[in-house]
């Protein structure tokens, strides 16, 4: 039986204590003789005071409280819950990795300085891409790192391009990077197909735009027929094109985005390449440029020069840097420990079967579920409970809601937001097809709940350890913190 | 090794379900002049085995701090990470997790950040913290972004005293916004920003960005900065180490408006630079400005106290182009590895570590400095880093005791070629009189 946990704080007992320190074994001096009396701390932090069983119970009790891909079915859409290799979790901690300071002499860090440079080649060979930064934090970040690249090579031109293209079924994370670069964004909408309407396309590109940001496939799962298409009409007006690579677990081995016209592309190591997503993070967003933006990459870039590794901070044109150090190095190991495990042929079958996975899902959910554009799709697809939302009242919310309940995670709700009462599902080509069964015949199961008795499912989760959240109140009068009473 | 679970038998089950003949036929969709007609150029596939085997290869070709005595700091720190760090992080319902979109099965997520925040609360003072952002460079980028928002001003006044890659960033945010970014420069006596250089500047900032510490490990003269940004009505953004605010004061008491600050110091592995946490934490006034993804409480339907993500129209998935910051994924995972360390350090641990780094450094500093051809390089005091003028040159140093299986510490003529003879030297907990002894005797025979 999961119970809730209390608070950390809330089990703290004064006196109680885990922690142990060496001894002080140097002459101690008085504190005032080392710091100024006025920066003293006067009152310490109210940290908890447990013991170190305190501790382990707590953090082992709460995690129970969380599904995880270990766990059950994660069909995520657009966020790749692929499962995480253990043995990459295991070469990520090895001593001579995660003990290696930053600064070390580079000499001292050969290993290290070779894996990045390495991984390097592979995610620009898999994108099509002259050379890459590992920089980037996440996926929002190498968006960031890309746009900042694009205005750097058209400021170098002489022009003052503000504008940048977004598709409506876009991630929200490409408008909200486009401002950061001081851009005005330009929405298109999608044509019936799913894909970008060409002849809007054709209308609202200028010489004011620096670029066209583009997922394919795109968050509806749908590879964009008309690719060499759009690249010409951005091109010809001098725009480039920056690929969101979110979605790129569809395509890998099929279809490189530098060959098909895009001239700025992220990966996403924690979708793609199998790097766990820790909660929320930490994730890695490396981002490949054609060979003319090379100069522009964030220093420093990992070169070889034929005997050693070293670390070339010697890019004039560079945008400068985008976070500290080398990027996140853990994360990177283990999406290069991946693209090793795997080799060509066996991240080629990792795209065939998530695109089979999808297929065969989405197919398989008609039966109570509409698809809004049927054709096939690639690796995830979006779908709505169209039939049962107008005879039952029951929504997307309910549904996903009840879904917990069975013991799946939901899809992504009410994204991309063209699709009325969207399910996004995803489900990655780690899973069975007993898993993908169990899921059909869960949302079939839903389906009929939702006809025979509706409230059964508006009223969904019944057998979590909380039931829904008053997420209203909570943001109406926030409390984002404990408060000793 | 491939994770793929179904087999042939399956497959062909698959494509009769879905109408189709073979898995080709779902990628018609690729038009023929865009695909790849080769098998993409990488290593082969390799066994498990085989993999360990040639990780352990490249690891092993690196100097591991085991074998080594550091001094090496200058923002990435070699403190201890009790075991039980790696242990919950080990639990795989936390890191097969995604972001916590549903709270119903994501209370260990959701809790853990919600704890987290209130100990940067508790640490900084400050009355909000989000549950991270990526670094402590990139957290101090985006609160310089965020203050130039609210004020409405296009000028960001940064010491030189703050470490050189939290500059790096913060001028490359800056360019992508089209912001100014101001420098002032140090003292070249106390090591600390220079007053009248801040006076000369903050008038029309929209915020003045010190670090405490400051790069060099000097104390800055905080109070006095805070006055002079509300002064002119520029918000005071300050980056601390976690770890000096168990002695030193909170910056919520000398008027900051925003803190921030790398967490690495808090149970994550030095890790060759990343992943790391940076912490984020604002005035109550600045609650709806602050980026990236916050925790509250609330009740269930059954009346029970449970947490969401919250404040969410500021982020990107609502917002789009009107976000706050374009922030997604997170370092959610580091952030649980503070919320750990912190829980096992507690209200005591916090005060005693800082006091040993602190004796541990003046202890150092007072030995080495007793040296012939060592002398300070900054009067101002420091916590658990400082910078020493070495007469023979940083690069003898740092060779001659290399040797000695020691790194000495940071040369700081990378970044200002005004120190190019200034060694940084950190501290921490772990290093023993022994071993800070050592370090002075390999100084003393290079005089």
């Amino acid at each position: 039986m999961k119970r809730l946990e209390p608070l950390i704080f809330e089990l703290s007992s004064p006196g109680r204590r885990a922690y142990s320190l060496p001894a002080l074994d140097v002459p101690e001096q008085d504190l005032g003789q080392l710091l100024p009396a006025g920066e003293l701390r006067q009152v310490p932090a109210e940290l908890p005071e447990v013991s170190e069983v305190d501790v382990v119970r707590h953090f082992t009790r709460l995690s129970q409280l969380n599904h995880g891909v270990d766990i059950g079915f994660y069909p995520l859409g657009s966020c790749t819950m692929k499962y995480n290799p253990k043995i990459n979790e295991v070469v990520a901690g090895l001593p001579g990795f995660a003990n290696l300071h930053p600064y070390v002499p580079e000499s001292m860090a050969q290993g290290a300085l070779q894996l990045l440079y390495e991984i390097e080649q592979y995610l620009c060979e898999i994108g099509g891409m002259a050379r890459a930064t590992l920089q980037p934090a996440a996926g929002a970040h190498g968006e960031l790192t890309g746009l900042l690249i694009i205005k750097a090579y058209h400021q170098a031109r002489g022009e003052r391009r503000t504008k940048v293209i977004i598709p409506d079924s876009a991630h929200g994370t490409n408008p909200a990077s486009a401002v950061m670069v001081g851009m005005e964004t330009v929405e298109v909408k999608s044509d019936h197909r799913g894909g970008v309407d060409v002849e809007v396309l054709r209308r609202v590109m200028d010489e004011s735009v620096s670029c066209l940001m583009l997922t394919n496939p795109n968050t509806l799962g749908l590879f964009d027929e008309n690719i060499h298409v759009i690249a010409d009409i951005v091109h010809q007006k001098g725009g480039l094109l920056y690929y969101d690579g979110a979605n790129a677990n569809a395509i890998m081995g099929y279809a490189r985005p530098g060959d098909t016209g895009f001239d700025v592309v992220h990966f996403n190591l924690h979708k793609t390449f199998a790097t766990p997503h820790g909660g929320g993070g930490p994730g890695s967003g490396p981002v490949g440029v054609r060979e003319d933006l090379v100069k522009y990459l964030p220093v420093p870039l990992v070169d070889f020069d034929g005997q050693r590794y070293l670390l070339n901070y010697d890019l004039p044109d560079t945008i400068g840097r985008v976070k500290l150090y080398y990027g996140n190095f853990s994360t990177i190991i283990k999406a290069y420990a991946y693209i090793r495990a795997m080799g060509p042929d066996g991240l080629k079958k990792v795209s065939e079967n998530a695109v089979l996975n999808a297929n065969y899902l989405m197919r398989k959910l008609l039966e109570h579920y509409d698809l809004p554009y049927d054709r096939h799709c690639k690796h995830e697809f979006v779908v709505k409970p169209g039939r049962i939302k107008e005879k039952t009242g029951v929504r997307t919310l309910d549904i996903s809601k009840r879904l917990l309940d069975y013991g799946v995670h939901p899809p992504t709700n009410y994204f991309p937001l063209i699709v009325e009462e969207a399910l996004m599902i995803e489900p990655t080509e780690t899973e069975s097809i007993e898993t993908l069964d169990y899921f059909v015949e869960t949302m079939n199961q839903i389906a009929r709940e939702a006809y025979a008795d509706p409230e059964r499912v508006k009223t969904a989760p019944h057998t979590t350890v909380v039931g829904r959240l008053d997420e209203a109140t909570a943001a109406r009068r926030p409390v984002v913190r404990w408060k000793k009473e | 090794m491939n994770f793929i679970p179904n087999t042939e038998r399956d497959r062909q089950r698959m494509l009769e379900a879905i109408g189709i003949r073979s898995i080709e036929e779902l990628f018609e969709d690729i038009p023929d002049i865009v695909r790849l007609k080769r098998e993409l150029d990488l290593p082969r596939a390799m066994s498990e085995s085989e993999l360990y085997s040639h990780m352990v290869g490249l690891a092993g070709a690196n100097s591991s701090f085991h074998e080594y005595v550091s001094f090496l700091g200058a923002g990435a720190y070699d403190h201890y990470i009790p075991a039980v760090v790696q242990h919950v992080l080990g639990r795989s319902e936390f890191y097969t997790a995604y972001t916590p979109y549903q709270p119903e099965v994501s209370q260990a997520v959701l809790q853990s950040i919600y704890e987290y925040q209130t100990m940067i609360c508790e640490l900084t003072g400050m009355d909000v913290s989000n549950a991270s952002m990526y670094d402590g460079a990139t957290a101090m980028a985006e609160a310089a972004m965020i203050a130039c928002g609210q004020t409405r001003r296009k000028k960001i006044v940064v010491a030189r005293s703050v470490h050189p890659e939290y500059r790096a960033v913060i001028h490359t945010y800056a360019r992508g916004a089209d912001l100014e970014v101001v420098e002032v420069d140090f003292q070249k006596d106390s090591g600390q920003v220079c007053g009248s250089g801040l006076a000369g500047q903050v008038p029309g900032a929209g915020c003045v960005l010190v670090q405490q510490p400051n790069f060099f490990g000097c104390i800055e003269d905080v109070q006095s900065i805070g006055n002079l940004a509300r002064q002119h009505g520029a918000l005071f953004v300050v980056a601390v180490d976690p770890l000096s605010l168990g002695v030193l004061r909170p910056p919520a008491s000398y008027g900051a408006d925003m803190v921030v600050g790398e967490g690495q110091p808090l149970g994550v592995p030095m890790s060759f630079g990343g992943p790391y946490l940076g912490f984020f934490a604002v005035t109550e006034k600045l609650m709806r400005r602050i980026p990236g993804r916050v925790v509250g409480a609330t009740v269930d339907v059954r009346g029970q106290r449970g947490f969401v993500l919250t404040l969410q129209t500021r982020e990107q998935h609502i917002r789009r182009e009107k976000a706050t910051s374009n922030i997604c994924s997170n370092e959610a995972l580091c952030a649980l590895a503070a919320t750990v360390y912190l829980s096992w350090l507690g209200k005591e641990g916090i005060q005693d570590l800082a006091r040993h780094c602190l004796q541990k450094a003046a202890y150092a500093r007072d030995r080495i400095t007793s040296l012939d051809g060592y002398q300070r390089a900054f009067s101002a005091p420091h916590f658990k880093e400082f910078a020493v003028r070495c007469q023979v040159g940083t690069g003898r140093v740092l060779d001659e005791l290399l040797k000695k299986k020691i790194i000495a510490g940071y040369p700081l003529g990378r970044d200002y070629p005004e120190l190019d003879d200034v060694l940084l030297i950190s501290v921490t907990e772990k290093r023993s009189r022994g071993q800070i002894d050592a370090l002075v005797s390999g100084l003393e025979g290079l005089a």
